[in-house]
C-alpha cells in the first residue's frame, strides 16, 4: 500500500471546488496543534471552513464526536465539536429535548454551529445558538486549551461563537438543551400576497408561535411581488402526541444535474405550482419535527442539483428602522438584474446576540440561492451596496463573493474582533479562504 | 436471539473506528456493555459518551492489554461480576501496520502475532468457556478481507487475520450445537485512524455502514459477514484467482 498524500478538492456546499483536503481524525487533541483551521460537516456555503491556499489542509471534526455529559437537571449537554445536530436530535427528541436553537439543516456539527452562531425559525423569542451555550473548549492559536464561558475569558467566549473558526479549535461545547412536550409541530401556513404584507404577517406571527419563517416567489413582479407562504409553529402539546422516529434512509442525487436544470423557466414553473399548492388564507396541519425544521434535509447532496457550476446563497439581514425600504429595494435588485433565486426565505430576527461576528440583529433577514454564473459577482456587489446603504450585513456562512471593502463597510465590529483574535493567536496561525478574502490575512 | 436487546455484552474495542460505532448502535439498542481496553483515559472518554447514548449508566471499564495475556482472565472475570452474566463478547481491537512498515522492524512482527492471534485467541476462549458454562452466546470478531487470500501487499497482516478466521471457524464448528454463535466480521477497507494515510481502493466504507452490517448480522445469526457488503463478491473473485495471477497482482 502507498501513502496517500494529496487528496486535490474540497468546496462548500456551494461546491466552487479548491486545491485542499482534509484531516479526520479521531481526536483533536493532538492534531488541532498545527491545524490552521477547523471543518464541520462542510454546509457552510461558501469559503468559510476552506483553508487557505497556503496551508491546504483543513481539520475536520466529524469523526471527533463523544459525548461528554447530560445533565438532566439543567439540561445541559457537554459534547466534542464534531458531534452533529442530526446525531442530537435522534438520540434527545424521544427522550423529551429538543436543540435550543437549530439552522435549516441537521447536518452541521456543534462546532460549526457555534462558529457560525446559526440561528433559526425561533431567533425573534430565542436568540441564537450562541445565547445557548454555556461553555467552550478551545485551541487557541498560541497553543493552549482554554475553557472558556460568560465569566471566565468572556472575550474568547464572545469572539468564538459567530468568529467563523478563525480565533481557534473548538474542541468542546456546552449547551442547555430545550424540554419539548413532542416531536410534533402544530404549524399554521397562511398564503401572503406580497413583500410589505409578508412582514406585517411575520410580526404578527412572532407574538404567537415560537417558529416562524416564509418562503417567497421572488420572481413575481408587480402587485404580487413578494408573494408567499408564511409557516408558524410550536411543538404540539396535545395529549399523547408522539415523536417520530429519525429518518433513517432519505433521497439522495447521485449525480449534478445539468446546469440549466434550475433556469428561470423552471424556477418560475415551480414557484407557480408550489405557491397554488397552498389555498387562500390560513390552514393548519400537524407534522413531524424533521419535516417542519429540515425539509431540505429530506434529499441528500441536494447541492449537486445546480450542476458543475456550483451556487452561492445570499443572505442578508437588515435592521429594524429600514427593514422595509431595504428589503424592497434587494428584492428589486435581484429582480432587476434577472436573479432567478430557487430558494428564497425571509424572517425576522430579535436582538442582536454577543457574539462579536454573530449575524441577527433585530430586523428582516433575507436569504436567496443563486447558481454561479458570469453576472453572479455583480449581482452580490449590487445587493452589497443596498445591504450596506441600509445598515444591514451579511452571514458570513453564506459567503463567497462579498469583497474585503464591502464586508469592512457592513461590519464596524470587525476591528474589535481582530483585537481578540490578536490576543489569543498573536501569530495568525488560525485563518480561513473567507478571512484571506475578507479580512486580509495572509493567503 | 433475533432484535435481542438488554444483552450483557464485554467488548475489546470500543474507543476507536469500527468498535466505536459499533458499540454506539448496541448501547442505542438498550444492550448493556463492560468496555475493555488498555488504555484507562480513552476507556472513560468511549465509556461517557456511551453513557449519554444509551440515556444509562456509563459502561464499566476494566483494563486488559490483548499483548499481555495475564491481563486476560482477570479482565473477563471482572467482566463478569459486573454484568451478572454474558451474552455477547465483540473484538475489534487489533493491530494494524504495512507490509513495509513490518518489514523495517521486524519486532513488531511479533508483537502483531501476539495481539491479533494469541491475545484475541485467548480472549476468545476464556469467554466461550464463561458463555458455555451459562447456556450458550454470542463472539463477535473482526478479522478482515486480508485473511481471505495470502497476498503480496499484506503478508503478515494477513496471516494473524487468517489465523483468526480458521480459528472462528474451528470454533463455530465445534461448539453450534451447545449453544455457541460465532461471527467472523470481515470488514475491507474502512476509513478509520487505522487506514489513514492509505490509498483508498473502490468500495472504501465509513465504520457506520459496518456497524449496521455487522448489527443485522447478529442479529440474524450469520457465522460470516463481509463489510462494506460490495466485498463479498469481491473476495469470491480473490479467492478463485490462480496463483500465478496473484503472484503478479501488488494488491
Amino acid at each position: 500500500m502507498t501513502i496517500q498524500t494529496t487528496q486535490p478538492r474540497l468546496a462548500g456546499w456551494g461546491r466552487q471546488f479548491r486545491p485542499a483536503r482534509e484531516l479526520t481524525p479521531e481526536s483533536l487533541l493532538a492534531p488541532s496543534r498545527d491545524a490552521v483551521l477547523s471543518r464541520g460537516l462542510g454546509r457552510a456555503y461558501g469559503d468559510s471552513a476552506l483553508p487557505p491556499a497556503s496551508r491546504p489542509v483543513v481539520l475536520t471534526t466529524r469523526r471527533a464526536d463523544h459525548f461528554v455529559s447530560f445533565d438532566a437537571g439543567t439540561r445541559e449537554l457537554r459534547a466534542e465539536a464534531g458531534v452533529s445536530l442530526a446525531t442530537i436530535n435522534r438520540l434527545f427528541l424521544p427522550r423529551g429535548y429538543f436543540l435550543p436553537v437549530t439552522p435549516g439543516t441537521q447536518h452541521v456539527t456543534l462546532g460549526g454551529a457555534v462558529a457560525a452562531d446559526v440561528h433559526g425559525k425561533n431567533h425573534h423569542v430565542d436568540g441564537g445558538f450562541g445565547d445557548h451555550v454555556t461553555s467552550l473548549v478551545v485551541r487557541v492559536g498560541d497553543g493552549r486549551v482554554i475553557t472558556c464561558t460568560r465569566e471566565r475569558d468572556a472575550d474568547l467566549f464572545w469572539a468564538t461563537i459567530g468568529g467563523m473558526g478563525l480565533t481557534g479549535h473548538v474542541l468542546e461545547v456546552g449547551l442547555t438543551m430545550r424540554a419539548v412536550p413532542s416531536g410534533v409541530i402544530d404549524e399554521e401556513l397562511t398564503r401572503v400576497d406580497g413583500l410589505e404584507a409578508f412582514q406585517d404577517a411575520l410580526a404578527v406571527a412572532a407574538t404567537r408561535h415560537r417558529y416562524t419563517v416564509g418562503w417567497i416567489d421572488c420572481l413575481t413582479r408587480g402587485a404580487s411581488a413578494g408573494r408567499g407562504v408564511l409557516m408558524a409553529g410550536d411543538f404540539s402539546r396535545a395529549p399523547g402526541a408522539p415523536v417520530p422516529r429519525a429518518r433513517e434512509r432519505v433521497a439522495r442525487l447521485r449525480f449534478e444535474l445539468p446546469s440549466w436544470a434550475l433556469g428561470r423557466a423552471t424556477v418560475r414553473a415551480f414557484n407557480e405550482v408550489h405557491f397554488r399548492a397552498f389555498p387562500r388564507g390560513t390552514t393548519r396541519r400537524s407534522i413531524g419535527w424533521e419535516d417542519f425544521f429540515y425539509p431540505l434535509d429530506r434529499v441528500d447532496d441536494w447541492n449537486l442539483m445546480y450542476g458543475s457550476r456550483g451556487f452561492t446563497q445570499y443572505q442578508c439581514v437588515l435592521p429594524e428602522r429600514s427593514a422595509r425600504l431595504g428589503a424592497a429595494r434587494v428584492m428589486n435588485v435581484l429582480t432587476r438584474r434577472g436573479g432567478a433565486s430557487f430558494l428564497c426565505v425571509i424572517k425576522d430576527c430579535g436582538p442582536e446576540g454577543r457574539g462579536m461576528l454573530s449575524f441577527p440583529l433585530k430586523g428582516i433577514s433575507i436569504a436567496l440561492d443563486l447558481p454561479l454564473c458570469d453576472g453572479t459577482q455583480a449581482l452580490v456587489d449590487a445587493l452589497n451596496e443596498e445591504v450596506i446603504a441600509h445598515g444591514g450585513r451579511i452571514y458570513l456562512a453564506k459567503d463567497s463573493l462579498t469583497r474585503r471593502e464591502h464586508f469592512a463597510q457592513m461590519e464596524p465590529r470587525l476591528a474589535a474582533f481582530q483585537e481578540v483574535r490578536r490576543k489569543w493567536d498573536p501569530r495568525r496561525t488560525i485563518r480561513s479562504a473567507q478571512s484571506v478574502r475578507l479580512m486580509g490575512d495572509a493567503p | 436471539m433475533s432484535h435481542a436487546t438488554g444483552r450483557r455484552v464485554v467488548f475489546v474495542g470500543a474507543t476507536r473506528g469500527m468498535g466505536r460505532a459499533l458499540s454506539r448502535r448496541l448501547v442505542e439498542r438498550g444492550d448493556r456493555l463492560c468496555l475493555l481496553g488498555r488504555d484507562a483515559g480513552e476507556l472513560a472518554r468511549a465509556a461517557a459518551d456511551l453513557g449519554v447514548r444509551g440515556a444509562s449508566a456509563p459502561p464499566t471499564t476494566v483494563a486488559c492489554d490483548l499483548s499481555d495475556p495475564d491481563t486476560i482472565e482477570p479482565a473477563l472475570d471482572a467482566a463478569l461480576a459486573d454484568l451478572g452474566r454474558l451474552d455477547v463478547v465483540v473484538v475489534t481491537a487489533g493491530e494494524f501496520a504495512t507490509q513495509e512498515a513490518l518489514e523495517a522492524e521486524p519486532s513488531r512482527v511479533s508483537r502483531l502475532f501476539d495481539v491479533n492471534v494469541r491475545g484475541v485467541v485467548l480472549l476468545c476462549e476464556g469467554a466461550k468457556r464463561r458463555m458455555l458454562a451459562m447456556g450458550g452466546g454470542a463472539l463477535v470478531v473482526f478479522t478482515s478481507v486480508a485473511g481471505e487470500r495470502g497476498r503480496a501487499s499484506n503478508v503478515l497482516y494477513g496471516a494473524t487475520k487468517a489465523a483468526l478466521s480458521a480459528y472462528l471457524e474451528g470454533l463455530d464448528h465445534r461448539h453450534f450445537r451447545d449453544g455457541l454463535r460465532v461471527l467472523d466480521v470481515k470488514p475491507g477497507f474502512v476509513r478509520t485512524s487505522m487506514t489513514a494515510g492509505l490509498r483508498e481502493p473502490p468500495f472504501a466504507g465509513e465504520p457506520e455502514q459496518v456497524a449496521r452490517d455487522v448489527e443485522r448480522a447478529m442479529d440474524r445469526q450469520r457465522s460470516v459477514v463481509f463489510t462494506p457488503r460490495a466485498w463479498g463478491p469481491v473476495m469470491s473473485v480473490v479467492r478463485g484467482l490462480p496463483r500465478a495471477v496473484m503472484r503478479r497482482a501488488r494488491f
